[in-house]
């Protein structure tokens, strides 16, 4: 990790470290008596193991060779190994909050494991830890590639990923003790939120900073996504989590907004927090991964640049279809469906891109599962994003809802889609870069395959059929004009689909396992392999000139 | 004839592929395209709510949280109660005739931030004041399946057992003074002492509430235990107002009618 840093750079470090000691000492010391006192204290820890990581390698040789010749892989490497712990923890952590839903006993009996408490960890546990370390990961990797330019910065790629690392652990630790400002998907309190800017910004100067050193005129569509991901993620973070203190010495904070203006901006970010963390990066991936895996070029340019702009000007207007019949005004509820319901073209357009681009590589999907992975994420990217048309549709709300229709939607695009889409990423980029001939082993790729799809069709199918029924027992009137139901029925009904639901996701669970057993293996069993050409060059020197467009 | 109407799009789509064919050699050119093309819908959206009167209905006798109900709702947020329980009956008959009369904006108008929920594992609450006793909530909160033996809802019976922390409750409302709920100095002043005295009549403290707070504010043992202040306290004091801040919602709507 430090090697390949020069002197400099490992005093840099090191000042680092030692600034977030000292702000987790006077956050531990500032917040004694309440929870932000931990977090100080997390802080605290994190920054003196990092600090004894630097100290131990501040004498060491410096690097002799000239870096600019290869690519910088060390924080794409951990990054993806973070991802993967993130996944099992994440993914184990919604199979209990499942399984409590079936099973209520299994809450047990302390403060922290109620099912309010851990089903935020498992949120933020799988969408930042999981696919956050997955994103900063592999968009490393790709600018990388497709600027024929080595990271701009040795000390800012760590300082991204670990300092994003830090934000998930004080979520997720933050979570079980009780500290929340109860906003969907942007739960973590102010201090994490000020810490998530600032190491969101340091993304934003290194991904632009090495663009800007890319030895190709053009810049990669994979990066238009990803830069669209760093830049809107940015702005609805900081404005959906605007509040004020009650003291600089705790942690809880009480949201600039109320009511209504509140709800508009919670769903403005959280449906947008989809759209932009969930689809925007993963578009990403799927533009770089897919097309080199299928060795096929990208079915249409202009599809590309169609489906781009359409899914960044529509989605922002999307958020509103979340609030449908509620006290939100109704202007902004038509305008939110409809453009929710336009949002299909782009969102289809890009499905079929990709799709188109394996014409000629379908043989290739067929025997390599990996691909396969990538294949079937493009495909649930489609069914999802019709799925979420159809559903902000004001009629077919009224219905979905408030049930668990809602959440099997959300599981047909993370399951489905971004877990997917980025295991095939891993899969395909592990070998890569750990010099490996190929994985450990691809039967276990082909299991895990398996294992996930059936875990996503079973968990998809149990929540559309709890939610439907639900949804519909909701609004049944006996012949004498009152309701059939009390909810409490319609509760009972829903139990057999929580139990498959628990067990869906058992299946996808063990797949993830099985994953991160593969890619440990491959890491340290699998046989080496040099890969060609994969080290920055200029494009006339790799390829004749591209003929332009014009 | 499909050729000739589509062929101005055509020359459109021809005409954007070649401009972004030189615009994407120029990271900032892409950086503010995304800036601008992402920030219309969310402004167009969101600024109007703020600016728009007619977005938040007028009702003059809306009352503010007390500083126990303010303590109970951040042990709400605190435990994830909104997860399961929504708290925004939407305009739809059967939710009427199940829950009350459909929410009203002004109703959160002052819900820093708003706790609308998304998903109904358990029903909703935004009309849960006063239709149980507070007996049956604490004993719903200590063992719920001993109340409801269906319920999936988790145990909270350590509550009774935690003394509420009230000396930050100052703070706390001077924060939601900052960012706009009316609450007076001496209210927030006084937080500390009226927590406490809201959830022990008996006491000199609880005279105080019902000056502050109007003589309308229920000043009991939520929690059925005389001698201290607990979690369940603040939690049932404020479960036991939700819909009860104002009456707008009731006199809007005329119930009986379809």
């Amino acid at each position: 990790m430090m090697e390949r840093l020069t002197g400099a750079e490992r005093q840099i470090a090191l000042m680092i470290c030692v600034v977030m000691a000292i702000v987790g000492l006077v956050m531990a010391a500032a917040g004694h008596s309440d929870p932000l006192g931990i977090h100080g204290a997390i802080v605290l820890v994190a920054a003196a193991i990092m600090t004894c990581f630097v100290l131990r390698a501040i004498g060491e040789p410096e690097p002799a060779e000239d870096r600019t010749n290869s690519y910088y892989d060390d924080p794409t490497k951990a990054g993806l190994v973070i991802a993967l712990f993130w996944a099992v923890v994440g993914m184990g952590m919604g199979v209990w909050v499942a399984a409590q839903l079936a099973w209520p006993d299994l809450r047990f009996d302390a403060a922290w494991s109620s099912f309010g408490r851990i089903r935020p960890v498992h949120t933020s546990g799988v969408i930042f830890g999981f696919g956050g370390n997955a994103l900063i990961a592999t968009s490393y990797h790709v600018m990388q590639r497709t600027s024929r330019a080595r990271l701009a910065g040795h000390v800012s790629p760590w300082f991204v990923l670990l300092g994003f690392n830090l934000f998930c652990i004080i979520a997720a630790s933050g979570y079980l003790i009780g500290v929340t400002q109860s906003k969907e998907y942007a739960e973590p309190e102010w201090y994490a939120d000020i810490w998530l800017v600032i190491v969101w910004v340091v993304y934003f100067v290194l991904y632009i900073r090495t663009l800007a050193r890319r030895n190709e005129p053009h810049i990669y569509v994979a990066n238009w996504y990803y830069l669209a991901f760093i830049l809107v993620v940015a702005i609805l973070h900081i404005v959906n989590n605007l509040a004020v203190p009650a003291s600089l010495t705790g942690a809880k904070s009480y949201s600039a907004f109320a009511g209504v203006q509140d709800a508009m901006t919670q769903w403005w970010y959280g449906h947008n927090a989809v759209a932009f963390f969930l689809t925007a990066g993963f578009l990403g991936m799927l533009y770089y991964f897919l097309p080199k895996r299928a060795e096929r070029p990208i079915y249409s340019y202009r599809l590309s640049i169609l489906s781009f702009w359409g899914i960044v000007f529509f989605y922002i207007w999307a958020g509103s279809h979340h609030l449908h019949y509620t006290a939100l005004p109704q202007w902004v509820q038509t305008l939110g469906m409809t453009f929710s319901v336009m949002l299909l073209v782009p969102s289809w357009a890009s499905a079929g891109n990709a799709l188109m681009t394996l014409n000629g590589a379908w043989h290739k999907v067929r025997d390599d599962a990996t691909l396969r992975f990538m294949m079937v994420a493009a495909v649930f990217y489609g069914l999802s994003t019709f799925e979420g048309s159809f559903m902000a549709v004001r009629a077919v709300n009224s219905l979905s809802h408030y049930t668990d229709w809602t959440v099997g939607h959300v599981h047909a695009g993370a399951m489905g889609w971004v877990a997917l889409i980025t295991f095939g990423s891993i899969y395909s980029v592990v070998p890569l870069l750990w010099k490996r001939e190929t994985m450990y082993s691809w039967k276990l790729v082909e299991w895990h395959f398996w294992l996930a799809l059936s875990g996503t069709v079973i968990y998809v199918f149990a929540m559309w059929n709890s939610g439907i029924i639900q949804g519909l027992m909701w609004r049944t009137y006996t012949e004498s004009g009152t309701l059939a139901y009390s909810f409490t029925d319609t509760l009972v009904a829903m139990h057999p689909y929580y139990v498959a639901r628990a067990c869906g996701g058992a299946l996808f669970l063990t797949g993830a396992i099985l994953a991160a057993y593969n890619v440990y293996m491959t890491i340290r069993h699998a046989p080496e392999k040099h890969p060609e050409r994969d080290y920055p060059t200029s494009s006339e020197a790799a390829e004749p000139a591209v003929p332009a467009a014009e | 004839m499909l050729r000739k109407i589509l062929s101005p799009f055509a020359r459109l789509f021809e005409f954007h592929a070649r401009t972004h064919y030189r615009t994407e050699r120029h990271s900032m050119a892409l950086t503010l395209g995304i800036i601008v093309a992402a920030g219309v819908g969310g402004f167009v959206e969101i600024a109007p709510l703020f600016t728009i009167d007619e977005t938040v209905e007028a009702a003059p006798d809306m009352r503010l949280y007390t500083p126990l109900e303010q303590a109970g709702r951040d042990i709400y947020i605190r435990e994830g109660c909104y997860a399961c329980h929504s708290q925004m009956i939407r305009t739809l008959q059967d939710e009427v005739d199940r829950y009350g009369p459909y929410s009203l904006a002004v109703e959160s108008q002052y819900d820093h931030p708003m706790l609308w929920g998304s998903k109904r594992t358990g029903p909703d609450l935004a009309r849960l004041g006063n239709k149980y006793s507070d007996d049956w909530h604490v004993r719903h909160l200590v063992d719920p399946r001993a109340v409801v033996p269906e319920s999936v809802m988790p145990q909270y019976a350590f509550l009774l057992d935690t003394t509420l922390e009230t000396e930050s409750l100052p703070d706390r409302l001077a924060a939601l003074r900052a960012v706009g709920v009316p609450y007076s100095d001496e209210q927030i002043a006084n937080a500390d002492a009226d927590a406490r005295g809201q959830a022990r009549p008996d006491t000199d403290a609880a005279d105080g509430v019902s000056e502050r707070y109007g003589d309308a504010t229920s000043v009991r043992h939520f929690d059925g235990q005389r001698d201290r202040v607990t979690e369940m306290d603040a939690l049932v004091a404020y479960l036991q107002i939700l819909g009860g801040l104002t009456d707008a919602a009731f006199a809007n709507q005329p119930l009986g009618e379809d």
